[in-house]
């Protein structure tokens, strides 16, 4: 069981109140949340479908997935069955409503700018995100007990453990790395807002982490990969979390050709990673879910913050942040900087 | 009789088992240490279905004279594998995954050269279910020696050996690195009373007289479906998912045939090569998992493909709660 009071009780009671009234009032056909689920630290997404169900909804610390990987599904799930190239009014199309932070609703943009959402069909109440809890060092603070209850309020975080224990745990000091760094906790793009303004993040120290590892050689960079990503049992849940992750058939999953081997030896499990990430490059807006939702705690984000650092430095790029840019990958400027573009006597001998 | 009972301290036992001669490959675990609760590390899994597993190497050659070397089969270990301090409900996981595995040469190969020194759990996690599912924390029927804690003294533990094999090994191997203690075998034996599994055959009995159909059509699935992420997880933690894929690698003109871990939660799975796919949705996917543990595996087998180790609860990032499944099924199932 999950309590929360303070702002984020205030926020849960107005979404609420909100996607009940929307869902009363036919505007929406569905609701994208989170609600309670059997273990008190993993709220369970759910798909709202009638108003007396809204009271399922909850808002929490611990909403580590990243929504919008929902939305084009359930979008989709709305329509009604056409023949191949059927053209539909999509002013028609029943909508959906979805609660977003800044990174969720950054990946909508991302998801109304590569063609897979309609914005007209999407009905967004923004929340500023407060940063969400760390999956896994939320467990290691328990030190191998279990949380049976755990009540949030806007600092603090209490545990009641087995046998009766409780243990405060100070909330910012577990909030993930990528939240504390944040350059966007409020909604990019929203219908309506509810709660308080985001606070200031830590943006000086966004790309700390990844100096960490750039500051190695490539002998030690190399070590460093293999070691962070030993442990991949090939689950694809970074994959299938991931909002950037929509094509029909994966790279991995395809047999011909197969453009990498099924195994989890080293080879295998690097090259899904390395490919991965860079199918993300220009997209990814650092939201975290990949990493929280890892099983043995490997640390795939860094590979996905490298990327966002190199377009930054190069194009002064930032994803998902306004729906009239064109992707970053999707076009070209004159002004582009050359560099991957090999010339004679400089860096291509 | 054989001398087949100890009580000896945690650390003491620890070290033993590190004596033991190279004929063993001893895998002991994390939670024997600890004293941790809950089934831990899925060391069992990884035993059973060790991955990449090389069923064959191949070579491609003109025919010569040699080309009976063309095909070669691994040569398969002649160690002991002694799995040491695993929990009832994996123990059992090999019982069950067995029943589907009856003709593997290479799983059983395996089981027959493994030693199961089982940990009997004195406390459970709450996401811990062995007793909905046939089973229980004290259910000894499928290992090779028992171990238990000792009440009231955390360092001390009682150890008995149940089948033939057991009692060798506890005798001739373990046990003359451990101080024989008399009244060891009675105060397990008086601990674990009459426990008599499975307990409680309710919930199985149920799932076998319900209407495939109308489990299969039920109307939960659909809401089930909505947070699934359809990765592997479920399926990669659980020790009764032996689900495999096959490939042939080649470097050159040398290759091997492998066997690893597959997930019936990938689309993949059921592609046909026609590109149909009978599972293409979501929610086919989730519902086949579920179906398959408790009711198609049921009919067949006689047994829920589930030990109720929790591990799947624990590890679901969307808190999919197979419990909760369960519950839905055997309401379906009643009404």
């Amino acid at each position: 069981m999950l309590e929360v009071t303070g702002q984020h009780r205030e926020c849960q009671e107005q979404l609420r109140k909100r996607a009940r009234d929307l869902l009363a009032s036919g505007e929406i056909a569905a609701f994208i949340g989170y609600g309670n689920g059997s273990l008190p630290w993993v709220p369970r997404p759910i798909v709202v479908r009638s108003p007396e169900e809204a009271d399922r909804l909850v808002w929490n610390s611990f909403l580590t997935l990243n929504l919008a990987n929902y939305l084009p599904g359930v979008l989709k799930e709305l329509e009604p069955p056409r023949r191949r190239g059927e053209q539909v009014d999509p002013s028609t199309l029943p909508r959906v409503g979805i609660v977003a932070t800044g990174c969720w609703s950054r990946n909508i943009v991302i998801q109304v700018q590569e063609n897979q959402v309609d914005r007209s069909r999407v009905h967004i109440i923004g929340i500023s995100s407060r940063g969400m809890i760390s999956r896994h060092s939320f467990k290691q603070a328990l030190g191998g007990k279990e949380a049976l209850k755990i009540v949030e309020n806007d600092h603090e975080i209490e545990v009641t453990l087995s046998h009766g224990e409780t243990m405060v745990l100070s909330r910012w000091e577990y909030v993930r790395p990528n939240c504390k760094t944040c350059i966007h906790p409020g909604p990019v793009v929203s219908d309506e807002t509810i709660g308080p303004p985001p606070g200031r993040r830590l943006v000086d120290e966004r790309f700390r982490e990844i100096e960490e590892v750039e500051a190695k050689d490539s002998q030690g960079r190399w070590e460093w990969f293999e070691e962070a990503f030993k442990d991949c049992i090939r689950c694809y849940a970074c994959r299938n979390a991931c909002p950037l992750c929509y094509c029909p058939t994966c790279f991995v999953d395809d047999s011909r050709p197969q453009w990498v081997g099924k195994s989890i030896e080293t080879p295998d499990a690097l090259t899904f990673h390395i490919l991965r990430a860079y199918h993300c490059a220009g997209r990814c807006t650092d939201c975290g879910a990949c990493e929280s939702v890892c099983p043995v705690g490997i640390p795939m984000r860094l590979l996905t913050k490298k990327l966002i650092k190199e377009a930054q430095m190069l194009f002064d790029w930032e994803p998902g942040m306004s729906l009239e840019e064109a992707p970053l990958l999707g076009s070209f400027s004159p002004d582009d900087p050359d560099i991957a573009i090999l010339k004679g006597g400089e860096k291509g001998t | 009789m054989r001398y087949s009972a100890y009580r000896i301290d945690r650390a003491r036992l620890i070290e033993a088992i590190n004596m033991l001669g190279p004929g063993f490959d001893v895998r002991v675990a994390p939670h024997l240490e600890t004293g941790e609760s809950g089934p831990g590390e899925n060391m069992v899994k990884t035993f059973m279905f060790p991955q990449p597993e090389v069923l064959f190497t191949f070579k491609k050659a003109p025919p010569t004279a040699d080309d009976v070397d063309l095909l070669r089969e691994p040569s398969l270990p002649h160690t002991t594998t002694l799995l040491f301090g695993i929990r009832p409900c994996d123990a059992r996981s090999i019982h069950l995954n067995g029943l589907a595995y009856e003709e593997d040469t290479y799983f059983w190969h395996r089981i027959e050269g493994a030693i199961i020194v089982g940990y009997l759990c004195k406390t459970v996690l709450s996401t811990c279910f062995c007793q909905r599912v046939g089973s229980g924390p004290d259910d000894t029927r499928y290992m090779d020696v028992v171990m238990m804690d000792v009440e009231g003294d955390h360092d001390a533990l009682l150890l008995h050996g149940i089948t033939e094999k057991g009692m060798i090994f506890l005798s001739q191997e373990l046990g003359p690195l451990l101080i024989k203690c008399g009244g060891a075998k009675e105060e397990i034996e008086q601990s674990l009373g009459s426990r008599q599994y499975p307990k409680d055959t309710n919930t199985l009995d149920t799932l076998l007289s319900s209407d495939l159909m109308a489990l299969y059509n039920a109307p939960f699935w659909d809401q089930l479906k909505d947070g699934c992420l359809n990765c592997g997880i479920c399926t990669f933690r659980c020790p009764t998912c032996y689900c495999f894929d096959i490939q042939d690698e080649t470097l050159g003109a040398k290759g091997r045939r492998i066997r690893y871990w597959d997930s019936c939660m990938f689309p993949l799975f059921t592609q046909h090569a026609s590109g149909h796919n009978p599972r293409g949705g979501k929610i086919f996917r989730v519902r086949n998992r579920f179906m398959h543990k408790l009711k198609y595996f049921p009919d067949r087998f006689g047994a829920i493909s589930c030990v109720g180790c929790g591990r799947c609860v624990r590890d679901c990032p969307v808190n999919i709660d197979i419990r909760e499944v369960l519950d839905n099924l055997l309401e379906v199932a009643r009404s």
